[in-house]
């Protein structure tokens, strides 16, 4: 969350919240909600990144579906600065006003098999944003991916051009993703675990390139990931997600120093280290992780807290707290 | 002083595919000895799984073995029959299937899932003992014994992992074989899964073969650490010497790949270029075409898979370091 | 700034050998048709490659070739050695001979029918309006079922709703018994069989079947990213969702004229349809003469019923091939 006065944000979500209804059936109307994103409020500075770390089912995939309106929000805003400077809610556009906000946000997703249509060609695939749009002749595009793919370490382009997904590697294909992503020059990137399903000798050269082409270009970029390891290198700004709530949020490396939250803490301490001569603090937490269905009003992380006591039972879900240096926790106890 | 488990020799499997035969495992060699953990770690298609089905010989029909031999306790496991290695499977050596979690079978119970296993393997129980057994196994991985006749949909993804766990313990083998048990879980019940494994592996005195692409799962469960390369083992040393001292380029770069939340924030060196074609592998040592220390020597002759002491092996022209 | 290192793409086919070489190697501002073009061509030699291990593919393609030849032969002969006035298929008759129907000999190989025409003659003409007629099912159903089953799948709810019990209505009701009635009432020429089997076969069991492909596709990332790269509904649904159906289409189509060459012979056996010849026609005209179960004349039914038989089973065994194309986990290493 920025502090400084002068800073204007790029990315303000304010007051997120989404929530499915568990449908009983076509008839009844739906009694229970999954509260999957509840109450979300970030900022993120243009030309700086913030990773969304947590387990499955924190709600991270689908906070960063709502910041690139694949789905609506139940409630809050999401705000977006203009070319103008102005901070514009995109929280409900539609219609054409949707297409032009296409313009400057988008997305990459995990699975590299799956997020190329099989039967389209690479150009295609790279060009649709462009083609979409209606922006450009047909020349003009196929510059712009060729530009692209050698931008994206694909050379020679019109060796690649014209093959299908299935000639291509996995670390080709999350190439590919992130040249379509970024061809139509957004400001804004979700990424969505983008090298999760990758081959581990192919992850950092996935990564690096996606750090080259933000200093570049200047995106910023939403980092959703499970693994706070990789965050640390892809990100100056870290969110700590648990069922539909940031409890923790800090300057990267400010939180892996100094984690404050008991489930930063779990979390840190369960995340395996690649080196035997380090060792790793035992975790202290109980249970596992249930589904946000109608949560009741406190801490959300109670039942599983080493350290929660009766006031953490009695009392609503804590605030977001400002500690100092940037770094802010939800916790009573901190 | 500890005996050897498990000595495999020469290995060599090939599958037979419409383009060709895919070299999948190339003169594979190692020793395991009782009680040791070894983590063996390479990228996707570089052999791994193909070794540890292999020595279950569960291969699929188009494979070929074509050399090699894999004993275990003065039995060769590829010369037995069909029927003499159903005798051995699961009651010497058994194994935890990758994303087995998510084989298990909807609409039998968990128990009797298990006490099928029992039963084919072991047979000759009653109800009750295979009850008993269980629980026994259940609470040997954590499980609560009353979750034994609840469905597999009941049980989050760790529970299930466990009960998959459960299964390869029934009948007390001497050696498991477990193949990426934890990818498919969250870091923190990874954690649980992993220190059980631990737990159980101490209590039971097992051997361990762990197979993951994963370093630092890797380097925390395991004592002994084999790299695979493109179906030939590059590097075999124990843990510490791993890290400590890389002798094959693949494994440094392999360490330096991995980003880690604690030390230095270091600069992540990627490596260039992408795992060979099987079918038509680069020609020497496999992996000169991606190595900055390679000279002609490595494409012409595979090097050999050399003792560098203290049981470090490399196959390697230019090793680091020596 | 460096780039990252080069990647090689994989040895699957080089771009140089592509069927359209570019003189001048301005390879990126191909016009995209002939780009296309190309590609199609490089993947039909693959879909050829694999279809061509399977036996049973072969045998049906053998049989449907042997019948495209026989088709191809009869304005030939009919213009060269057989003179009109004796082998046409509808007028013909020969009076050379003392009875009708007569029996195979070397001026008609599968002899006469009850009212002097040649046999082999009337099998050979029939056969274009056999494919034709197959062909117009085909097509109509599966244009049809796609469209409905993407358009299913992509709205769900009410259209959803409706066009599946649609669909289950007309798979509950028997085909050949509803043709029946329908031309009982109208008396149908091959078009319009053709336009309604197609749309029949449309409506039914096929679109659900693409439907339920659908739905896997939609929930794919690579629609996600279409959606948000500002793609709309139809956008999706035709550049997206429909051809990644159309191989399971395409293989439809096989089944299709498997049974729009059925139909037609099982209604033209009891007179329904307004056509001039056909094989069912051939095996009617028996009927009504009398024949139907005089096995001495076994030409008059014989060779009629196994054309119908034989050219269903080809596109069946075509379609089955085609299965292993269209299915890779079918496929034998």
């Amino acid at each position: 969350m920025a502090t400084l006065m002068e800073t204007k944000p790029l990315v303000k979500v304010e007051n997120l919240r989404k929530l499915f209804p568990v449908q009983t059936s076509i008839f009844s109307r739906a009694k229970a909600h999954i509260h999957a994103v509840d109450g979300l409020n970030f900022e993120i500075e243009p030309g700086s990144s913030l990773g969304l770390v947590g387990e499955s089912g924190c709600g991270k995939t689908t906070t960063g579906k709502l910041l690139v309106r694949l789905l609506e929000p139940t409630e809050g805003a999401i705000h977006l600065r203009n070319q103008e400077g102005e901070l514009q809610d995109i929280a409900h556009r539609a219609g054409t006003s949707l297409q032009i906000f296409r313009r400057r946000v988008q997305m990459i997703f995990q699975d590299p098999y799956e997020s190329l249509n099989p039967r389209r060609t690479i150009f295609d695939t790279v060009a649709e944003p462009l083609s979409v749009q209606n922006l450009g002749t047909l020349p003009e595009r196929q510059d712009k991916v060729a530009e692209l793919l050698h931008l994206v370490g694909l050379t020679p382009p019109d060796q690649f051009m014209y093959r299908f997904p299935h000639e291509l590697s996995g670390g080709q294909r999350q190439r590919v993703a992130i040249a379509r992503a970024l061809i139509i020059d957004p400001v804004f990137v979700v990424a969505d675990e983008p090298t999760s399903m990758l081959d581990v000798s192919i992850r950092i050269g996935v990564m690096q390139l996606m750090s080259e082409l933000a200093d570049r270009f200047g995106v910023s970029y939403l980092y959703i990931t499970h693994d706070l390891a990789v965050a640390r290198y892809m990100t100056q700004e870290i969110g700590v997600m648990y069922l539909g709530k940031i409890v923790e949020m800090a300057p990267t490396e400010e939180l892996l120093a100094h984690p404050q939250h008991p489930y930063t803490k779990a979390l840190l301490a369960a995340t395996p280290v690649p080196d035997p001569r380090l060792g790793r603090d035992p975790i202290e937490i109980k249970g596992g992780v249930s589904k946000p269905i109608n949560p009741p009003n406190r801490c959300r992380f109670y039942d599983r807290c080493p350290i929660a006591d009766d006031y953490c039972r009695d009392n609503p879900h804590p605030p977001m707290e400002d500690k100092g240096s940037g770094h802010f926790t939800a916790c009573y106890k901190v | 002083m500890t005996t050897d488990i498990l000595r495999v020799e020469n290995l060599t499997m090939f599958y037979g595919t419409r383009g060709g035969d895919v070299r999948a495992v190339d003169d594979v060699s190692f020793t395991l000895k009782e009680g040791d953990s070894l983590g063996l770690v390479g990228e996707s298609g570089c052999g791994k799984t193909s070794i540890a089905l292999t020595l279950l010989r569960l291969l699929p029909e188009n494979s070929k073995i074509n050399e090699g031999h894999v004993w275990m306790k003065d039995t060769d496991l590829l010369a037995l029959s069909e029927e003499e290695m159903r005798h051995f499977r699961w009651k010497r050596v058994s194994m935890i299937f990758q994303a087995a979690m998510n084989s298990l079978n909807p609409v039998y119970s968990v128990g009797d899932q298990i006490i099928e296993a029992l039963d084919e393997h072991i047979g000759l129980m009653s109800k009750d003992q295979s009850r008993e057994r269980v629980a026994e196994l259940f609470d040997l991985v954590g499980l609560d014994p009353a979750l034994m006749d609840r469905y597999p949909h009941e049980f989050s993804g760790g529970m299930r992992q466990r009960a998959v766990i459960a299964m390869a313990l029934s009948c007390n083998p001497d050696l498991i074989i477990a193949d990426e048990p934890t990818t498919a879980l969250d870091v923190i019940v990874q954690d649980r899964v992993l220190r059980q494994l631990e737990e159980v592996q101490e209590k039971l005195g097992m051997s361990m073969i762990y197979i993951s692409h994963d370093i630092a799962v890797i380097a925390e469960v395991s004592n002994r650490i084999a790299v695979m390369y493109a179906g030939q083992m590059s590097e075999m040393a124990s843990s510490y010497a791993i890290f400590e001292q890389p002798l094959h380029p693949y494994t440094y770069a392999l360490m330096s790949s991995f980003p880690s939340i604690k030390g230095k924030k270091h600069d992540l060196e990627p490596l260039p270029g992408e795992p060979p074609n099987l079918i038509t592998p680069p020609s020497g040592c496999r992996f000169h075409p991606r190595c900055p220390r390679a000279t002609s020597i490595c494409a012409e002759e595979k090097p050999p898979f050399k003792d560098y002491g203290d049981n470090h092996f490399a196959a390697c022209w230019h090793p680091l370091e020596h | 700034m460096s780039y990252q290192q080069t990647d090689k793409p994989t040895e699957q086919g080089s771009f140089a050998s592509s069927a359209v070489a570019t003189v001048a190697e301005d390879r990126i501002h191909q016009p995209l048709w002939r780009v296309r073009l190309s590609l199609m061509w490089k993947s039909l030699k693959g879909s050829w490659v694999i279809f061509a291990e399977s036996p049973i593919g072969l045998i049906g393609l053998g049989i449907i070739i042997f019948f495209a030849l026989f088709a191809l032969a009869h304005p030939i002969l009919m213009k060269t050695v057989w003179p009109r006035a004796i082998y046409d298929p509808v007028i013909g008759f020969d009076a050379t001979l003392p009875s009708h129907p007569a029996a195979p000999s070397i001026r008609h190989i599968l002899g006469t029918d009850a009212i002097g025409r040649d046999v082999l003659s009337q099998l050979m003409s029939s056969t274009s309006s056999e494919f034709a007629l197959g062909l117009l099912a085909a097509i109509v159903t599966v244009t049809l079922g796609t469209t409905i089953g993407a358009v299913s799948a992509y709205f769900g709810k009410a259209v959803d709703v409706i066009f599946m019990r649609l669909a289950d209505l007309v798979i509950m009701t028997p085909t050949i018994s509803l043709l029946i009635v329908l031309g009982a009432l109208i008396e149908l020429n091959l078009i319009q069989l053709g336009i309604v089997l197609g749309i029949l076969s449309g409506f039914g069991g096929v679109t659900v079947i693409i439907k339920s492909q659908a739905l896997t596709i939609m929930v794919k990332p690579y629609i996600e990213a279409a959606r948000i790269a500002g793609g709309n509904d139809f956008h999706i649904i035709f550049t997206h969702i429909v051809p990644n159906l159309l191989p399971l289409s395409f293989l439809y189509m096989m089944f299709t004229v498997t049974g729009a060459i059925f139909s037609e012979g099982v209604l033209s056996v009891f007179g329904l349809l307004n056509i001039r010849m056909s094989w069912g026609l051939i095996i009617y005209t028996t009927q009504s003469s009398g024949y139907l179960l005089d096995f001495k004349r076994w030409w008059l039914i014989f060779p009629a019923g196994l054309a119908i038989t034989l050219l269903c089973s080809a596109f069946y065994l075509v379609g089955r091939a085609l299965d292993e194309v269209v299915n890779p986990r079918l496929r034998r290493r």
